[in-house]
């Protein structure tokens, strides 16, 4: 029983920990990726974080990676640290799918530059995750490969739309992934799944080869197991890319250095504002319970607490559902069975505009045909002005909410979601109710401010992970890395380790199914 | 065939609108929006990435050398330059647009609120007319569609349609007028005459290719017809209530600009005369039968659902680039066009039939390449107008280039050819035959001017016609072009008819 010991060992380790082994020699990245790999051969059946798994790929990344290493040349700090790429990432010569028949079968023909840098920076990639078809959902329930399970309960939802990211992460099969934010989809699957993730300032990470959902919202940025490996990834990941206009040109701040001092737990001096409009009504109580917990923890290292309002945030949520289908619907305008992607052709003499109809009424999911609709209206000439542009309006609103905010505080906290992980169907023929899980993350979008999410604890009244979120101006991204980490190190000081060493073994749950019908059988 | 009202007759009961909308392809090396090249003619799909092709998770990158070129051209047009605007997305399908929609400047344009004065010959001599212009502003072409099969060469009806992305992306600058009122029976004119002096003005700038058989300028020419103002119903606003417009679509040769605005005055008129309602649509030029036909009807309904490009910053070009950029500008077409006069000592009747035949540029090329301008405006208005005219292309597309012609003169004076085998030169630079000097050696054209030759020639020609040469033995020296006449005759036109003449003399007398 000697072996697969140092495979559980090498699986739970953090990539800032694999990336010392690795550097020390202690292991290589071909042990690592292949533990990874069978850590996701063992369990994605259940979990199905993935939907591309590229073992031989990965696998001679790695045996470069050893080389590099062997050599004394590693490209990065985390040269040869396997990672999983949300599937919304162009990857050359890896299928791309955004989680939606419409693409499938399409390999890109160039990497993004997320992507690039990854494998500038020398770390395997292991697979594509799952996601919510065009990162349109919160809860992955909407791809159309079928749902990423909880790993902390099968029959829950990871949260959305990068479920897959979290859920890899949650279940150890893989210890980096990248998500991508557009009001909350690395953030509220963090919460759910009791993993770390951060959305970067808007422009801080190249957008170039993601595939927009809503460009002037979409952030990719780190999912992981803790705050200095989200900073080492930031690191690797961040900073200008001329082929995206919109990219900030300057450098990135120093996150690493943020990571380990907020770790040394020393908060005085940082003034940390409670949002007053983010909890209460609607938020679960134990999830209230454990922010509070948090709230105070940042307390006892030092911090001053002040209640700040944002009164143009309870206007957030409408604002983003009419930015987003505007943006999303121009977007999606391109899958149109011309070039690449499927292609649907219908009996007789289809004209091309015929196959483009057949093609998108085929290829598109519900609620992706939902934004489409929602957002070709809200563009409609005559209806401009009342929904898009007013919408612009109140996102101006939004953010100056956010710098007074930001006069009286250097961070802003929150809940991350408002519940803990719910049932698999429970909110998937109710889209309003779906749509309330971001209701805290939001807000950060629509004004381009950074933000993290870090696990809180459990809730008393279903055991479930929850989070804190925490917001920062724009381009202070590193002040939610140093107080995250201030705040992950108290958390872990009172639980005693990492909260996911309290979720139930995946692999024993596989090999004896004690319990597997009680949740999962829908 | 629509019906037609005589044009005399359209006149008399209507008053004409013209709105012109030029689409100018800039020669930058780069596309609008990405680094590939721009080069005409490459095979298929070639020139493009993922930018071009609308892949997912492509962005675009703005190229400045287009913003400079098209900061110029609204400078150009005295037009004002925007201090800050946004490039917009334009919402449509069609297959050879990759992203199903355009990228392209809205409500914010990048120039706007210009003016250029264009010279045309009216009924009473020489007129200008001042072409307001409302906005000129960037976007990225489109992929060119083939429909192969099908009899109309359109995608309906076709077997299959194949598309070429190499112009997707390619920078375009549209340059929109405001409604040009007023101008009754010359309006075909002003357009052709508004048409040619944006071609001066953007090769002057060096912004363009400006080709129009190439599509590097398209032009899409609207028009509509109001009741004849005859004064007495003034309003005193001094507005004037415009018909219901036709948009006829890619009028791509100065001399189709003429047709078709004439075609469309003589279809409205009669279709209102007649008591029918104007549709407002797009209506197709056909080069070849000169008349318009039905396109798709485009209502104001269509909606583009315009709004600003996320994926781009705005463009806020900077007021000294902006200056510096106004203080390089070439001169303005009216001081060209009497600088070059003065230079070249044209008179008003030479200027005017250059400027009407859109030989401007050409001609002066031509002496900047090192012919007189006596002879570079012979060639182009003489020799070459004539063949554009008889084969119904536009001048500048004949194949012949300036240094073509100049180079066609600089052998007249040589001695080399003389301006009859000059012709065939032209014949086979039309023909695509090569260089000039290409020419004159695989046609066998250079002047015989070997003494031999010549002497047995002329030996020939005195013995062929006796009575004329006892006419030059008597004195009648004028009889000698007879003998000239049949030597060149059997030469072929090709001796030094000089030295013809002076051998003829000298045996003669």
């Amino acid at each position: 029983m000697n072996a697969p010991q140092v495979v559980s060992d090498l699986i739970r380790r953090t990539a800032a920990e694999l990336a010392d082994a690795l550097a020390a020699g202690e292991t290589t990245s071909v042990e690592v990726t292949q533990a990874h790999l069978d850590r996701i051969a063992a369990v994605d059946g259940d979990v199905h974080a993935f939907l591309v798994v590229d073992a031989e790929g990965a696998l001679s990344q790695a045996a470069a990676a050893d080389a590099r290493r062997a050599t004394g040349q590693a490209q990065s700090p985390l040269d040869g640290v396997p990672i999983a790429v949300k599937d919304v990432m162009a990857t050359k010569g890896l299928p791309t799918t955004c989680g939606s028949r419409i693409l499938e079968g399409w390999v890109p023909p160039y990497d993004a530059t997320v992507v690039a840098r990854l494998r500038a920076a020398g770390l395997p990639i292991l697979g594509k995750t799952n996601m919510d078809e065009f990162a349109m959902g919160s809860s992955t329930e909407h791809s159309a490969y079928g749902p990423t399970r909880n790993p902390w309960d099968l029959s829950r939802i990871p949260g959305g739309s990068g479920g897959g990211s979290a859920a890899a992460l949650a279940a150890y099969e893989a210890p980096l992934a990248i998500g991508t934010d557009t009001g909350g989809s690395i953030r509220q699957p963090g919460a759910v799944t009791g993993t770390v993730g951060v959305k970067p300032t808007y422009g801080g990470v190249s957008r170039y080869g993601l595939v927009s959902l809503a460009n002037s919202l979409d952030q990719a940025g780190p999912v992981t197991r803790t705050v200095l490996d989200a900073a080492l990834l930031h690191t690797v990941i961040g900073g200008h890319d001329p082929k995206d206009s919109t990219s900030i040109d300057a450098p990135l701040p120093d996150l690493v250095g943020a990571a380990r001092r907020g770790a040394e737990g020393d908060l005085s001096g940082v003034r940390v504002g409670v949002v007053k409009e983010l909890g209460g009504e609607g938020y679960q109580d134990g999830v209230l319970t454990r922010f509070q917990e948090s709230v105070d923890l940042m307390v006892a290292a030092g911090a001053e607490v002040v209640e700040v309002s944002c009164p143009n945030f309870v206007h957030a949520l409408a604002t983003y559902y009419l930015i987003l289908p505007a943006e999303a619907s121009s977007n999606l305008a391109r899958f149109d069975a011309m070039r690449y992607g499927l292609r649907v052709t219908p009996d007789g003499d289809p004209s091309a505009e015929d196959v483009m109809r057949a093609t998108r009424e085929a290829g598109f999911g519900d609620e992706v045909k939902r934004r489409i609709i929602l957002g070709t209206y809200a563009l409609s000439s005559g209806y401009y002005d009342a929904y898009y542009g007013q919408a612009q309006k109140v996102r101006t609103l939004i953010t100056r909410d956010f710098e007074q905010a930001f006069q009286h505080a250097d961070v802003l906290v929150s809940p991350t979601a408002p519940t803990t992980a719910f049932k698999l169907g429970e909110k998937v023929d109710d889209p309003l109710a779906m749509y309330l899980n971001d209701l805290a993350t939001i807000p950060a979008n629509l004004s381009g401010v950074p933000g993290i999410s870090v696990p809180s604890g459990l809730a008393d009244e279903d055991g479930l992970p929850a989070g804190v979120q925490i917001l920062a101006p724009a381009t202070a991204d590193d002040r939610v890395y140093r107080v995250g980490a201030a705040l992950e190190a108290a958390l872990l000081q009172k639980w005693g380790g990492p909260l996911l060493d309290q979720a139930r073994p995946l692999v024993g749950e596989v090999a004896q199914r004690p319990s597997r019908d009680q949740g999962a059988s829908s | 065939m629509s019906e037609l009202l005589s044009y005399d007759e359209a006149l008399e009961r209507f008053d004409p609108a013209l709105g012109l909308e030029v689409h100018v392809e800039l020669n930058t090396a780069s596309k609008m929006f990405c680094g590939c090249p721009t080069e005409f003619g490459a095979e298929p799909n070639t020139q493009t990435c993922p930018t071009c092709l609308g892949l997912p998770g492509s962005m675009p990158v703005v190229n400045e050398i287009a913003v400079e070129s098209a900061i110029r051209i609204g400078l150009a047009l005295n037009c004002e330059i925007a201090e800050w605007c946004r490039f917009a997305r334009k919402n449509y399908f069609y297959p050879d647009m990759p992203k199903n929609f355009q990228t392209s400047q809205y409500d914010e344009p990048i120039a706007f609120n210009g003016w250029t004065d264009v010279v045309v010959e009216g009924p009473e001599g020489p007129q200008t007319v001042r072409v307001d212009i409302e906005r000129a502003h960037m976007e990225e072409d489109t992929g060119k569609s083939l429909h192969v099969g099908g009899a109309t060469g359109r995608i309906h009806g076709a077997d299959y349609s194949l598309v070429d992305y190499n112009r997707a992306g390619i920078p375009l600058i549209e340059i929109v007028t405001r409604p040009i009122l007023g101008t009754r029976e010359i309006v075909p004119l002003v357009a052709k005459a508004y048409v040619a002096q944006l071609r001066d003005l953007l090769l002057g700038l060096g912004v363009s290719d400006v080709r129009m058989e190439q599509g590097s300028l398209r032009c899409d020419v609207n028009l509509s017809l109001a009741p004849r103002d005859d004064g007495s119903e003034s309003d005193n606003t001094g507005r004037h209530s415009l018909g219901t417009r036709t948009e006829t679509k890619n009028v791509n040769s100065l001399r189709s600009v003429e047709r078709a605005v004439r075609y469309e005055v003589q279809r409205h008129a009669a279709v209102l005369t007649s008591g029918r309602p104007i549709l407002q649509e797009t209506r197709h030029w056909h080069e070849d039968t000169g008349i318009t036909t039905s396109g798709r009807e485009k209502s104001d309904a269509e909606d583009y659902r315009y709004f600003p490009e996320p994926d781009l910053v705005p463009v806020a070009p900077d007021k000294e680039w902006v200056e510096r950029l106004r203080a390089s500008l070439p001169e303005p077409p009216h001081e060209r066009r009497a600088r070059l006069q003065a230079e070249w000592g044209f008179s008003d009747l030479d200027m005017r039939d250059t400027v009407g035949a859109g030989a401007l540029g050409l001609v002066e090329a031509t002496i900047a390449a090192g012919a007189t301008p006596q002879a570079a405006r012979k060639w182009w208005l003489g020799e070459l107008a004539r063949r554009a005219n008889e084969t119904e292309t536009d001048i500048s597309a004949l194949g012949v280039t300036p240094a073509h012609v100049a180079r066609v003169q600089a052998l007249v004076d040589e001695g080399a050819i003389n301006d009859k085998l000059a012709r065939q030169v032209f014949d086979g630079l039309v023909a695509g035959e090569g260089t000039p000097d290409e020419i004159v050696a695989a046609r066998g054209l250079a002047i015989v001017s070997d003494e031999g030759a010549l002497s047995a020639a002329v030996d020939n020609a005195i013995a062929a016609n006796p009575d004329v040469a006892d006419k030059i033995r008597d004195g009648k020296v004028a009889a000698a072009g007879a003998l000239i006449g049949a030597v060149m005759k059997e030469m072929k036109g090709q001796a030094d008819a000089a030295r013809v003449r002076e051998l003829v003399l000298e045996k003669l007398t």
